[in-house]
């Protein structure tokens, strides 16, 4: 692991007069890793950003870059180039010149930087554009041109804030499957900062949720998705229901693990700790009574009329229909659960049979579809 | 029948000239106070002296009007053209001391918290609420033998007797210096203000040491406010004659006080006439290769809110 390490953060504190922004941060970053930060507004990404790239200066913690330490060294010694959220093109300089900008700093040839810049553009596929100004430039060529910029003088790693938060969903979308395709190409370590979770789980290596300062949890993105650590991550990443009961009842499953029936204030549900599972790994195993917090995404919440299932079982979660939304090719109905509290179901669709103020039995799909998590 | 005519063809002629001739006209009327402005107070006074340079001295306080290139022939003697040279050395030199002082000021102060850039503003405008005359007499207190600045050298014993500086070369300067020197910060301040500090830490992160990212990046993009302040101090210190005369006594003789000179000693109104045009000439010739000259450097030309 640590032979391929390229970027390691430990224990950066910062405080911004009194408010302390980050509080503990420890991260290793692999070579040729898609490494993303994922948080809302104010958790502290791009502080986070600037700390490593050392326009801040951590309160405490060290940053190591391919295996020496930075903390204390000055911006222009770090070799980690960022793409920062308005692009930050010089406006005085053409785009060639802009691409051109660290070479030229560097002392290379005319002719060789020339060539680079060639090339950088040839990547974001952005030739002939050398002599336009900045200014000249629509929000997606200014992007691509700090792209360029950036990956001009081929470093092992590069720093992105958000830098596709100014453009339209549509050239977004089409920018993400390109920033992929380049960061593959070059095999440049990515460091990427976005708060859209689509575009972390579609572009991530791993995912970093962040949350007050802090690394809520570390993870591929299958991880972060299918097994939130956290309450907050579960509906950070996903949207998930979040149901606080207790366990009321436990049975070993012959291939290890075990199987659950979970009481809440509406009603009672069973789900599945299979052995090996981040559930079953919480603890041996759960005691009879004990407080559970279940994270059940909307996709996975299955609401059918109330009433005995198909085997004549009394199960499931009393509620009521309270609302139905189309969005994005999603039905999504809401529903008020006995007792207070509302969950959100969503399915393929246009409409269902549901009324609004039917009375409707919350359950799972299957019964692997509720994880446990921590509050 | 003629009327009903034109009636019907009214809406019809109307409709464009709605989006062109009546908008226009709504400018023209909007604008005309500033023309007549313009016309009475700039304009008329300009024509006047033109005129006015071409004729000859009468009697006492009079004019003649026999008209002559006399007036201009008159300024190719070398006393009048020795002041004139005298004049931009001047100017020149003191552009040069007030854009070394001024363009690090003005961009400190934009980098200042918005406290103590609100303090230090405060500092620059507060001298302008005291009389300019009241100031350079100042000057004089500080300068004159046995003033304040003799008192403070000899006091530390760099020097034994008064320096008499008062009345030469430098005291001019420094007159001059101090009185322009606001224009020329507040002017790069205004230009350094919107500066956008990520410029600058994208060149830093690209790999420029801070030196480096100031003058590849800070100083281009700040120019503009330089380049006024330049202007803004250029003009004004060919002319400033009181200062002159102030701080100078009857040594520094620059085309302001010989202007000034001739029109309240000499009553030769036509001749102050003739200077007057030729120094508007030099400074427009001076505006015209500075906004050539600022073009070429890439900033556009445009002289930051001015010409
Ligand atoms: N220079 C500064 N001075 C004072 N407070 C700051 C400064 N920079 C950031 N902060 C504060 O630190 C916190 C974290 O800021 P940061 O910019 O890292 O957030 P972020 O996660 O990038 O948010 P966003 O998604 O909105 O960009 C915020 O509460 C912000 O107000
Ligand atoms: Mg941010």
């Amino acid at each position: 692991m640590s032979a391929a390490e390229l970027l390691r953060l430990e224990e950066i504190t910062k405080r911004f007069g009194t408010t302390p922004v980050l509080r503990g941060v420890s991260l290793s970053v692999n070579a040729g890793e898609f490494i993303t930060l994922l948080g809302g507004s104010g958790c502290g990404k791009t502080t986070t950003l600037r700390i490593i790239a050392g326009l801040e200066k951590a309160d405490s913690g060290r940053v190591f870059i391919a295996g020496e330490e930075v903390t204390h060294k000055p911006p222009n010694e770090r070799n980690i180039p960022m793409v920062f959220q308005n692009y930050a093109l010089f406006p005085h300089m053409n785009v060639g010149e802009n691409i051109g900008y660290s070479l030229k700093l560097k002392k290379r040839p005319k002719k060789e930087i020339r060539k680079a810049v060639g090339e950088a553009l040839a990547l974001v596929r952005l030739s002939g554009y050398e002599h336009r100004r900045p200014s000249e430039l629509s929000g997606g060529q200014k992007q691509r041109v700090a792209m360029a910029r950036a990956i001009a003088g081929r470093p092992q790693a590069m720093l992105l804030d958000e830098p596709l938060g100014a453009l339209d969903l549509q050239l977004r979308r089409e920018m993400q499957l390109e920033l992929k395709r380049l960061q593959e190409q070059l095999g440049i370590t990515f460091i990427y900062i976005t708060h859209d979770q689509e575009e972390a789980l579609t572009m991530s290596d791993r995912i970093a949720v962040m949350r007050e300062g802090l690394f809520e949890q570390l993870g591929s993105a299958s991880e972060i998705y299918d097994r939130p650590r956290t309450a907050f991550v579960a509906r950070f990443v996903g949207n998930a229901n979040i149901l606080s009961g207790a366990v009321v009842d436990r049975k070993p499953l012959p291939e290890g693990g075990e199987c659950i029936v979970f009481q809440h204030p509406a009603g009672r549900e069973r789900l599945l700790c299979p052995a090996g599972a981040s559930c079953a790994k919480a603890g041996p195993s759960y005691e009879q009574g004990q407080k559970i917090t279940l994270a059940v995404r909307s996709e996975y919440m299955e609401l059918s009329p109330a009433g005995k299932d198909s085997s004549g079982e009394d199960r499931g979660l009393a509620a009521t229909v309270t609302g139905k939304s189309f969005a994005g090719g999603q039905l999504r109905i809401t529903a008020l659960l006995k007792g207070g509290g509302e969950v959100t179901a969503s399915r393929h669709g246009i409409d269902s049979p549901l009324k609004i103020g039917q009375a409707v039995r919350v359950s799972w799909k299957c019964e692997s579809h509720a994880v446990p998590v921590e509050d | 029948m003629e009327s009903r005519k034109s009636a019907k063809k009214a809406p019809q002629k109307d409709k464009p000239a709605r989006n062109g001739k009546l908008t226009l006209c709504g400018t023209t009327f909007s604008v005309l106070p500033l023309y007549l402005f313009t016309l009475a107070f700039v304009l008329a006074p300009l024509i006047y002296m033109f005129v006015l340079s071409f004729m000859q001295r009468g009697g006492s306080w009079g004019v003649e009007m026999s008209l002559s290139f006399d007036n201009y022939l008159r300024i190719t003697e070398p006393v009048y053209l020795g002041t004139f040279t005298e004049s931009i050395k001047l100017a020149l030199l003191c552009t040069l001391f007030v854009a070394l002082l001024g363009y690090p000021f003005g961009y400190f102060m934009a980098r200042l918290s918005p406290l103590w850039r609100q303090r230090v503003m405060l500092l620059l405008i507060v001298p302008f609420w005291t009389s300019s005359l009241m100031r350079l007499y100042g000057w004089i207190i500080f300068f004159r033998a046995n003033g304040t600045l003799d008192h403070a050298l000899m006091g530390i014993g760099l020097t034994q007797g008064p320096l008499r500086l008062l009345y030469s070369y430098p005291a001019v300067v420094t007159g001059m210096v101090y009185a322009l020197l606001p224009f020329m910060a507040y002017s790069v301040y205004a230009s350094a203000e919107k500066l956008d500090r990520s410029l600058v830490e994208a060149s830093r992160n690209l790999g420029a040491s801070a030196l480096r990212a100031f003058f590849s990046v800070s100083f281009p993009l700040t120019m503009p406010g330089l380049f006024s302040g330049i202007v803004l101090t250029f003009i004004p210190s060919m002319g400033l004659f009181f200062i002159a005369d102030i701080l100078g006594g009857s040594k520094v003789v620059l085309v302001g006080n010989l202007i000034q000179e001739q029109l309240m000693r000499a009553h030769d109104w036509p001749f102050a006439a003739a200077l007057s045009v030729c120094l508007m000439a030099l400074t427009s010739i001076f505006l015209f290769l500075y906004s050539r000259l600022t073009r070429a450097l890439g900033s556009g030309g445009e002289l930051e809110g001015l010409v």
